[in-house]
């Protein structure tokens, strides 16, 4: 078959080449630009190759937080995508009113600003008039976010399960009603156990939608920042002190805009690095139970 | 294998059914015999769906009982009843290879695996799915998907019965008649009794042994092929079965004469006595377009019509007729001749019916 060759094709996408330059392209390539110079002032500045990047690559503070970043990002994904499915499989399905609220409430953490999260938390967890701080108090448990390293992190956690659990579970739950009544009914002739049901109909079926929910959990966890600026700062100490936090710091607070632009290079690449890895863990599964 | 039997069965969606119309499945007392293969014809929201669903257990009946054997298995689950079903659209376990498939129900059962080897192999040989075996399902054809899904169903030696719902729906034509016969030959083969759902007349016809149709929730009538066609009991049996349908014609009694727009026709022996002195109800007179005989005024019994066309279909001709305000068809033979100006029809006695309420008299 003989192709039509018609480059005028190319102009009808010149406006997406266009919006993509400037809102990626380009600032990306700035960062690019900045991160191999030295900056003192608007025309003074120097370039100094690979220099930033080996600063960054070298600097413990730096390490600490990635660390803590990557358990902070792992203990997320293994409690929310879970308890998500859970969620999902317990909610009831069909169109009901019962079904209608508890979208609404399951939606509702997801309607919430950031910034607001995390003020929501931080009174919360306050120990004279949180209700949560005080119901510890109340039964001697020693609670504090602000001075115990442990109970910060914890809180932190626990807050973004809080926050993000109802996206995997809406996620899944749109999953699980796309599965054709058929199927269960199948199942049950067949003889499935509740656990073969699971194992061989749902997870299979919402596996497109866990692959979205894994990536962006694991995205939007990785490059957290509002909700533990608001609630911990940071700290205590260093304790919830997490990449972007850190990130933010160096370019704003002490103005290493070089550095800095190295080291949001270096952030990129390894969130870019990490999607893929479980993009490619989860579609293998999949593909691969052939024996 | 089972004798199924539907004791004063019925089923209703409404929490207090009143009217018969707020029944999805009026009163049925019934036995079907094991062995055999059935058919469930109806159009679509007649109730056929909602039989099958609680013969295989999906469903538990709002009245009545349900008997495997004489046992009383109304409330038991599909899986204590021992049933295999196939549906509309192939469910298949995406991530398990065909083979895993086929051994899925098997296994669940516990099944010792020699003979679930040998019980898979001898069902992929019967639906040609051999070569498959090793593939997973998921790249498999809708066709092939839906031989799966029947595999399923086949495999299990024991099975009470396997019901079929529509099964053919999503099959390109020509792989239905093949799928079809691979049925009809798996049933004489093994002698399994089979339930088969569906709308298409050509597809109950040609499968079952005995073809129940359903009407409005009703079950009209259970008989062979044959006699669905030679003797229907319902009006609707008689327009659904049969291309084109039976020729009705409203019509009110005097005597031994059915009265069509003031036109007698003469009744069938048989079924004056029955309606003598009885004329309360809406009567009609049916006959089928391949018995109504066409020919020349003036013979015995011979209704004067009006021939207003002939359609040649290739193996016969049909002709349009119109006798008072009503037009009937009439099966005439290649060599048959049509007479243009004194044509009349003649209603043998043993393919005449007369309904009464839609229901034949007698």
């Amino acid at each position: 078959m003989d192709k039509v060759q018609d480059n005028r094709a190319w102009f009808l996408i010149i406006p997406v080449f266009l919006i993509v330059a400037f809102s990626a392209v380009v600032p990306l390539m700035t960062v690019v630009n900045y991160s191999v110079q030295e900056i003192f002032g608007p025309g003074q500045t120097f370039f100094v190759g690979t220099e930033w990047f080996e600063a960054v690559l070298a600097d413990d503070r730096l390490h600490d937080a990635l660390v803590r970043q990557i358990i902070y990002s792992l203990a997320v994904l293994l409690i929310e995508i879970p308890l998500g499915i859970l969620i999902a499989l317990g909610m009831p399905g069909g169109r009901s009113a019962r079904t209608s609220l508890t979208l609404v409430l399951l939606a509702l953490p997801l309607l919430i600003p950031f910034n607001v999260v995390g003020t929501i938390w931080q009174i919360f967890g306050r120990g004279d008039i949180g209700l949560l701080g005080a119901t510890f108090r109340a039964i001697g448990i020693d609670y504090n976010y602000t001075s115990n390293s442990a109970h910060a992190w914890i809180t932190v956690l626990v807050m973004d399960v809080w926050h993000w659990t109802s996206l995997v579970a809406l996620l899944c739950y749109a999953g699980l009603q796309s599965i054709p009544p058929a199927f269960y009914q199948a199942a049950k002739i067949d003889g499935a156990s509740k656990w073969a049901v699971f194992r061989y109909i749902q997870l299979p079926k919402m596996r497109g939608v866990l692959i979205i929910a894994v990536l962006l959990r694991f995205m939007d966890s990785f490059m957290i920042y509002t909700e533990p600026f608001v609630l911990t700062g940071g700290g205590p100490g260093n304790s919830t002190t997490f990449l972007s936090q850190y990130l933010t710091q160096m370019a704003v607070g002490q103005f290493d805009i070089g550095k800095a632009a190295a080291f949001s290079i270096v952030y990129f690449l390894i969130v870019l690095l990490f999607s893929f890895v479980f993009y490619t863990i989860i579609t293998r599964t999949g593909e691969g139970e052939r024996k | 294998m089972a004798t199924i039997q539907f004791d004063n069965l019925g089923h209703s969606y409404h929490p207090h059914p009143g009217k018969p119309e707020d029944y999805a499945l009026r009163r049925l007392s019934q036995e079907w015999e094991d062995g055999k293969a059935y058919a469930l014809l109806g159009p679509s929201g007649c109730g056929k769906s909602t039989l099958l669903n609680i013969i295989s257990g999906l469903l538990v009946p709002s009245e009545g009982r349900v008997l495997f054997d004489g046992l009383d298995v109304t409330r038991c689950t599909p899986e204590e009843r021992n049933i295999a079903q196939v549906f509309q659209f192939p469910v298949i376990y995406d991530t398990m290879t065909v083979y895993e498939n086929l051994a899925f129900p098997l296994r669940n059962r516990k099944v010792p695996a020699a003979d679930v080897d040998r019980r898979v192999r001898q069902v992929a040989e019967a639906l040609d799915l051999t070569a498959d075996l090793k593939k997973r399902a998921q790249r498999l054809t809708p066709d092939a998907k839906q031989k799966i899904s029947m595999g399923r169903g086949l495999v299990r030696s024991d099975v009470a019965a396997i019901l079929f719902d529509e099964p053919l729906t999503v099959i390109d034509p020509h792989t239905k008649w093949i799928l079809r016969r691979k049925l009809r030959q798996i049933h004489e083969d093994y002698r399994l009794t089979m339930i088969y759902v569906t709308h298409d007349q050509v597809e109950a016809l040609t499968f079952a042994d005995k073809v129940a149709v359903m009407y409005e929730g009703a079950m009209v009538q259970l008989g062979t092929p044959q006699e669905l066609f030679e003797n229907p009991l319902h009006t609707f049996v008689g327009y659904f079965i049969g291309s084109p349908g039976i020729n009705l014609m409203p019509c009110t009694l005097g005597g031994d004469h059915a009265l069509v727009d003031g036109i007698a026709i003469p009744l069938p022996e048989r079924t004056v006595p029955a309606v003598e002195g009885r004329a309360a109800g809406r009567f009609e007179l049916g006959i089928r377009p391949e018995f109504l005989e066409l020919t020349r005024a003036g013979g015995a019994g011979a209704v004067p019509v009006q021939v207003t066309g002939v359609d040649d279909l290739g193996t016969s001709r049909l002709a349009t007729v119109r006798l008072g305000s009503h037009t009937l068809k009439a099966r005439l033979n290649e060599e048959q001749e049509v007479p243009a100006l004194d044509a009349a029809v003649r209603f043998p006695g043993r393919w005449t019916k007369l309904y009464r309420d839609s229901h034949l008299v007698n």
